[in-house]
């Protein structure tokens, strides 16, 4: 079975300009591999570059060598090359990304928050938001909080509204940037679930975790980030 | 965001080595992209980076000193917009572009009613059926949230927010494949701002609209676009995907620019 991700020897450096062009290495030399239907936890201490190596398989910080193979529509295509309509087919069509925090558009209601992913890619308002309806009941978000927007939400509850809108596409990769960092116990065994439901319908994915627990649940592997360490 | 019809490989407009100089005075220099239909691409940068400058050119409003534009005719013929002729001139400003000002005031005119501001593009397009005219031009108003009831009173009498949503509608009711903005949010309280760019986000991604938006307003950028293109003293000097710009911007300009955003 062909790898849905393949890494091999990208590395990201930062040129802070406006503190006098200082190099601010992040890491060198990442190569992994996630097949389809797996789970890669990437672990090392904060500030190793786990949440930058995420963002670079999702193109949204660019890559500054090496290669980002994503199987997008039956083809590899290189992320750390590629122009951004690709990206934006990449992300409509195969990656998912499920940050830390909700990104709130004023005045949109919770549910077609989560329903957006869904309509943008063909499927009927109705039945979009009849799948957003069963996720957020399924994340304990009630009934009454659907048509608010999420804005005015608490923290746990904006990440379960961004988990709901990560979930709910059928797209064949997703990356996890701590889902379950602000969840109550009874929320990150949903969670949990919802993880495992994607791995059996054969979703790549790619997670940090700090939770250990909910890391030997979910994880098929361990990848250490501390090993691409770019030493500064 | 507007993600349909992004897959299509033609570009709708292209720009070739545009420049604009007004005598020893470089207002623009040597800008090419191309915009494909149904994306969205913002133009950022500071006053007098020589943004409007391009919106102008890009939009056939000004003519350049060097280089051209290319648009793609409802034929699929890709035509150079400074060979037109007046008649697909007249099609392209009246139809098939929208153009919205920073002031309504330019692109409305106030003393006619709101009806009729929206109903004038529909006459100048044909449209002679009184009936009809009044139909489209109410059920764009009630899309763009003006109540209906204020059909009959002229623009003058509302305020800047509605003011500017009418100008949405007066543009898109001719079902253009390309809007034009100018900083389109500007000189509207916060408050507003949100309620129009929620509104337009939502348009631009139900019909399936092209645009080019000129901003200085990076929320603004985020939340509308696609890809942006940064400017300083008429050049572009960083392009990409809107949130890769964002929040991995290369450019000491655009680090600056990204980094002298005050947190809300």
């Amino acid at each position: 079975m062909t790898a849905m991700i393949d890494i091999s020897d990208a590395e990201k450096t930062f040129i802070m300009h406006l503190q006098g062009g200082v190099e601010l290495p992040v890491v060198r030399g990442v190569s992994f591999q996630v097949r389809a239907g797996e789970c890669v936890v990437l672990s090392g201490p904060s500030g190793a570059g786990k949440s930058s190596i995420l963002k670079m398989i999702f193109g949204n910080y660019r890559c500054d060598g090496g290669r980002i193979g994503i199987c997008h529509e039956g083809v590899q295509i290189d992320l750390a090359k590629a122009e951004p309509r690709q990206i934006l087919s990449v992300r409509r069509a195969t990656i998912g990304y499920v940050s830390q925090f909700l990104r709130a558009v004023p005045r949109v209601a919770a549910i077609d928050v989560v329903a957006e992913p869904l309509i943008a890619n063909g499927a009927a308002r109705e039945h979009a938001r009849e799948q957003a309806g069963s996720l957020l009941r399924a994340l304990n978000i009630p009934q009454r909080l659907w048509a608010l927007s999420p804005s005015t939400f608490s923290g746990g509850e904006q990440q379960r509204v961004n988990i709901a809108r990560g979930f709910i596409s059928d797209l064949p990769i997703l990356l996890l940037d701590e889902p379950t960092a602000s969840l109550d116990a009874a929320n990150r065994a949903v969670v949990v679930d919802l993880i495992n439901a994607k791995k059996r319908a054969g979703v790549a994915m790619v997670a940090i975790v700090h939770d250990d627990e909910i890391r030997h649940l979910i994880a098929d592997r361990i990848v250490d980030v501390t090993s691409f360490a770019a030493a500064a | 965001m507007a993600e349909r019809a992004l897959d299509s490989d033609q570009p709708l407009l292209a720009a070739d080595g545009l420049s604009k100089s007004y005598g020893r005075l470089t207002a623009c220099r040597d800008v090419s992209f191309a915009l494909y239909p149904g994306e969205v691409l913002a133009i950022v940068g500071e006053s007098g980076s020589g943004k409007t400058t391009l919106l102008q050119l890009l939009s056939a409003q000004l003519a350049p000193s060097a280089g051209s534009v290319s648009y793609r005719m409802r034929d699929g013929v890709m035509r150079d917009l400074a060979a037109l002729g007046e008649a697909e001139r007249r099609f392209l400003f009246r139809t098939d572009w929208g153009y919205v000002h920073q002031d309504p005031a330019l692109g409305l005119r106030m003393a006619v009613s709101a009806g009729a501001n929206v109903g004038e593009r529909l006459m100048a397009v044909g449209w002679n059926n009184y009936g009809r005219i009044r139909d489209s031009a109410s059920s764009w108003l009630e899309r763009v949230e003006i109540d209906i009831g204020r059909i009959d009173d002229p623009p003058r009498t509302y305020s800047g927010g509605m003011r500017q949503r009418l100008q949405i509608a007066r543009n898109l009711v001719t079902e253009p494949r390309l809007v034009f903005m100018d900083e389109p949010t500007g000189g509207l309280d916060v408050s507003v701002q949100a309620r129009l760019l929620d509104l337009i986000r939502s348009l631009v991604s139900e019909l399936g609209l092209s645009a080019i938006v000129v901003t200085h307003d990076l929320a603004v950028a985020r939340l509308l676009s696609h890809r942006v293109m940064v400017m300083k003293g008429g050049r572009v000097i960083e392009t990409g995907l809107t949130d890769q710009v964002l929040d991995d911007p290369r450019e000491p300009y655009t680090q600056l620019l990204v980094s002298s955003i005050l947190p809300a």
